[in-house]
């Protein structure tokens, strides 16, 4: 007994119009690319769902390859088997112990679309009904709320089994939303702030700040890291390094201590805008929670934002730490992200940060310091890296042959 | 010189030696080190880790390395029981356990915990009543070996696994240092908490190996100290061995897919001439293992036949550590057959993928010929 087909529902595209083609196309390109290497699979799509044809390969494979895809709401295993009844049985048993979940109640819903089938909806739906009885432990009938509807549909050519709905990752297709530029710090929040974004169908690009000799080359590998994690999504990962240094110690010389933090986001959103622009964003993506420390209260902000029009979007900005720490380990982020070092966001943090910054204090601070000739340099000097799948080497690839 | 004791240990690969002296000259850093020697080898140990956790189809995470199988065995029988010694003080394990494993949970019973070991069939495999049977309220662990070292049987351990799905509080120990790059197992599929690897058994250098400690299992360490592997086991890295032992995995895995049939072919020549050669009890059931045959010649000492076998240039083993002065007895071929002279006179015979079709041949001759020869003059073993 093998498996035919999946079949893949849209979900939100659904609901689009005149643009729906776009979407589907994206959402078409990435399942393309994710099924790239197994041989035989066919992918074809309709205004309303897409399938997956097998051609005699496994199914479980692909549908894990699936469930990672943004835009697909749910998937549905299907078989295809002879017009026959007692092979439509064992095809039904078949289902049912196959599905991922554990069901303990069914339903046999049975379409007939070919009158001359010799049974009956309603006799197909005893005979294989009675027969999942028979034939299982525990298992009982409830038409009402069953955990599997076991749809049957008899076809001139064929008769088709399927029934288990497999939520998928919901979403909208990879680059259905434009690109933007996620700021990377190696901490819990960024990482989960980058995945959400991507589930909305952005194409994102990271920004790493890196202070050597201040932060170490390890809170530089965290990054890589925490992205090539990222790039399991779609299959490669572009991280920005920018080396901050030199702004940091001005910053340190010339802004007062409680506002050295204040100036230090403004400036790594100066720069980080720059680089979007460079690379053709339009938005900039941070780990912000509202009120979870002293930068990210809403005076801080208020004073941070005051640098850029670009749209900084915030995924976090509601969500409870404990919220965000689920997800980041749903993702398998987290670990990474907890390792204890330095990085761009804890060195240079002063004992007593202002949480209610003043936009006319902070321009009057910076007014005395020329920044504009610094930004240009980081930028110029950003390393840019892309990353792929669970990459662990940024550019020793003698390390590769060790392997 | 034909080596045909590849589950005594194995010739490491060549490209494995070249990554160990690589690693061992060019990136020596301490890995737990802040500096950029010190990164390098932290890179070198999770690209390592990554590379056998997706061998394995689990996460990096949940590799944790060690000095090889025996620690491996100790590490996850004793600390699982001494983790979980409130929950219950009951271990399940088997008659036919490698000593590393058999002798962790003897050394528990002084700590108030009771140990049952399930028995064997005549072809080296537990029965599934046995087991559920077994099955207390106090059971915390059950410790079963993949692939028997001694005569290749396999314990069906996805079944085994299935029926410990309805135990959540018993922890599922598997060792599976014979059966790695040698008889596929899903760590996932079969419900495996604790599974041991060893390097040395795939073609890696002694004193590496892993333990897989399944996510969200938790266990008491052996070693305290620097808590490396997240705390489970302390002591600097052997960042050079664990990236060979990392190698020696991919490449046993390679050829596993690629001459698994080869092996196999070996095996069954063996077996079949085996079988028809008098005086010579095969030990190893037919559907056991592809790399391990294990046979007796009740009239004979192993050690005779052994040496004879070494003049000829043909290296195996008698299964048995013990030394010359005590009689060496095979535990498992004892356990399977309970017949003291078949379990007295066991000789092993251990295949790696390098092994030729033309070898078997030579050997099933040189066997037949000093069976024949000895038979004559020798004494007969007591």
């Amino acid at each position: 007994m093998k498996f035919d087909h999946i079949i893949i529902r849209y979900g939100e595209i659904s609901t689009k119009k005149r643009n729906r083609k776009g979407f589907v196309d994206k959402m078409k390109a990435h399942i393309r690319w994710s099924l790239k290497d197994i041989e035989g699979v066919v992918l074809t799509a309709n205004r309303e769902r897409m399938y997956v044809l097998l051609n005699g390969v496994d199914h479980k494979p692909v549908i894990e390859r699936l469930k990672g895809i943004f835009g697909i709401q749910s998937l549905s295993p299907a078989i295809k088997i002879e017009r026959d009844l007692e092979v439509m049985k064992t095809a039904a048993l078949y289902y049912l112990n196959q599905t991922s979940e554990e069901v303990s109640t069914f339903k046999i819903t049975t379409k007939r679309a070919d009158k001359d089938f010799p049974y009956n909806t309603d006799e197909i739906n005893r005979a294989l009904g009675g027969h999942l009885l028979r034939n299982t432990e525990n298992v009982t009938v409830d038409v009402k709320n069953p955990d599997l509807n076991l749809l049957v549909e008899v076809r001139r050519e064929a008769v088709y089994l399927t029934g288990e709905i497999i939520q998928g990752a919901g979403g909208l297709p990879f680059g259905s939303s434009g690109k933007a530029m996620l700021m990377l710090s190696g901490g819990i929040d960024s990482p989960v702030a980058g995945f959400l974004s991507m589930k909305r169908g952005l194409d994102v690009e990271a920004i790493h700040f890196y202070s050597p000799p201040f932060t170490s080359e390890r809170s530089r590998q965290k990054v890589i890291d925490l992205a090539g994690k990222l790039a399991e999504i779609n299959g490669s990962m572009k991280v920005h390094i920018v080396p901050f240094t030199e702004i940091q110690l001005l910053i340190q010389k010339q802004i007062p201590e409680n506002y050295s933090m204040t100036t230090t986001r403004r400036l790594m959103m100066r720069v980080a805008d720059k680089i979007r622009e460079k690379e053709e964003a339009m938005a900039l993506i941070t780990g912000e929670s509202l009120g979870q420390v002293a930068s990210q209260t809403m005076s801080s902000m208020f004073a941070i934002n005051e640098v850029t029009n670009t749209p900084i979007l915030r995924p976090l900005i509601t969500m409870d730490k404990t919220e965000i720490i689920k997800i980041a380990r749903e993702l398998d982020t987290f670990e990474i992200s907890n390792l204890p070092y330095e990085d761009c966001c804890t060195v240079f943090t002063p004992a007593s940060p202002k949480t209610k910054p003043k936009r006319e204090k902070v321009n009057y601070y910076e007014s005395f310091v020329d920044f504009d000739s610094l930004i240009e340099k980081a930028v110029s000097e950003t390393e840019i890296l892309t990353i792929k799948p669970g990459q662990t080497f940024d550019k020793e690839e003698a390390m590769e042959d060790l392997f | 010189m034909i080596y045909f004791d590849n589950s005594a240990t194995t010739k490491p690969y060549p490209e494995v030696i070249e990554s160990f002296m690589k690693v061992s000259s060019d990136y020596f850093g301490n890995p737990s080190s802040l500096h950029g020697l010190g990164v390098q080898a932290e890179k070198l140990l999770s690209a390592a880790r990554k590379q056998i956790a997706d061998l394995l189809k689990v996460k990096g995470s949940e590799i944790y390395f060690t000095s090889g199988g025996t620690e491996g065995n100790n590490l996850a029988i004793k600390g699982a029981a001494q983790y979980r010694n409130n929950r219950g003080k009951h271990i399940i394990t088997t008659a036919i356990e490698h000593p590393s494993v058999e002798d962790a949970c003897q050394s528990l019973t002084k700590s108030g915990f009771e140990i049952t070991i399930l028995p064997v069939n005549e072809y080296g495999q537990i029965d599934m009543t046995d087991l559920k049977e077994a099955l207390r309220e106090d059971t915390i662990l059950v410790s079963i070996m993949h692939v028997n070292n001694e005569v290749g049987s396999i314990q069906p351990i996805a079944d085994i696994g299935k029926i410990l799905e309805r135990y959540p509080h018993v922890l599922f120990h598997v060792d599976n240092v014979q059966g790695a790059g040698k008889v596929p197992l899903s760590l996932r599929e079969a419900n495996i908490d604790l599974c041991t690897f060893s390097g040395h058994k795939i073609h890696g250098l002694k004193g590496t190996g892993f333990l897989y400690i399944r996510e969200g299992v938790q266990i008491d360490p052996l070693f305290h100290g620097g808590n490396q592997e997240t705390q489970i086991r302390s002591g600097t890295e052997n960042v050079a061995g664990i990236v060979a032992l990392s190698k020696a995995f991919r490449i046993s895995m390679n050829n596993q897919l690629l001459y698994h049939d080869k092996l196999e072919q070996i095996k069954t020549y063996l077996y079949k001439g085996l079988l028809e050669t008098e005086g010579v009890l095969v030990n190893s059931p037919e559907e056991g293992a592809p790399h391990i045959l294990n046979f007796s010649v009740p009239l004979l000492k192993s050690e005779v036949l052994l040496h004879a076998l070494e003049s000829d240039g043909i290296i195996v083993s008698t299964t048995s550590a013990c030394s010359s002065k005590k009689r060496s007895v095979s535990k498992t071929v004892d356990a399977m057959f309970r017949d003291q002279a078949r379990s007295e006179s066991v000789i092993r015979i251990s295949t790696a993928y390098g092994n030729e079709l033309e070898e078997a041949k030579r050997v099933l001759a040189a066997i037949r010929k000093i069976v024949a020869n000895l038979e004559k003059i020798m004494r007969v073993a007591k």
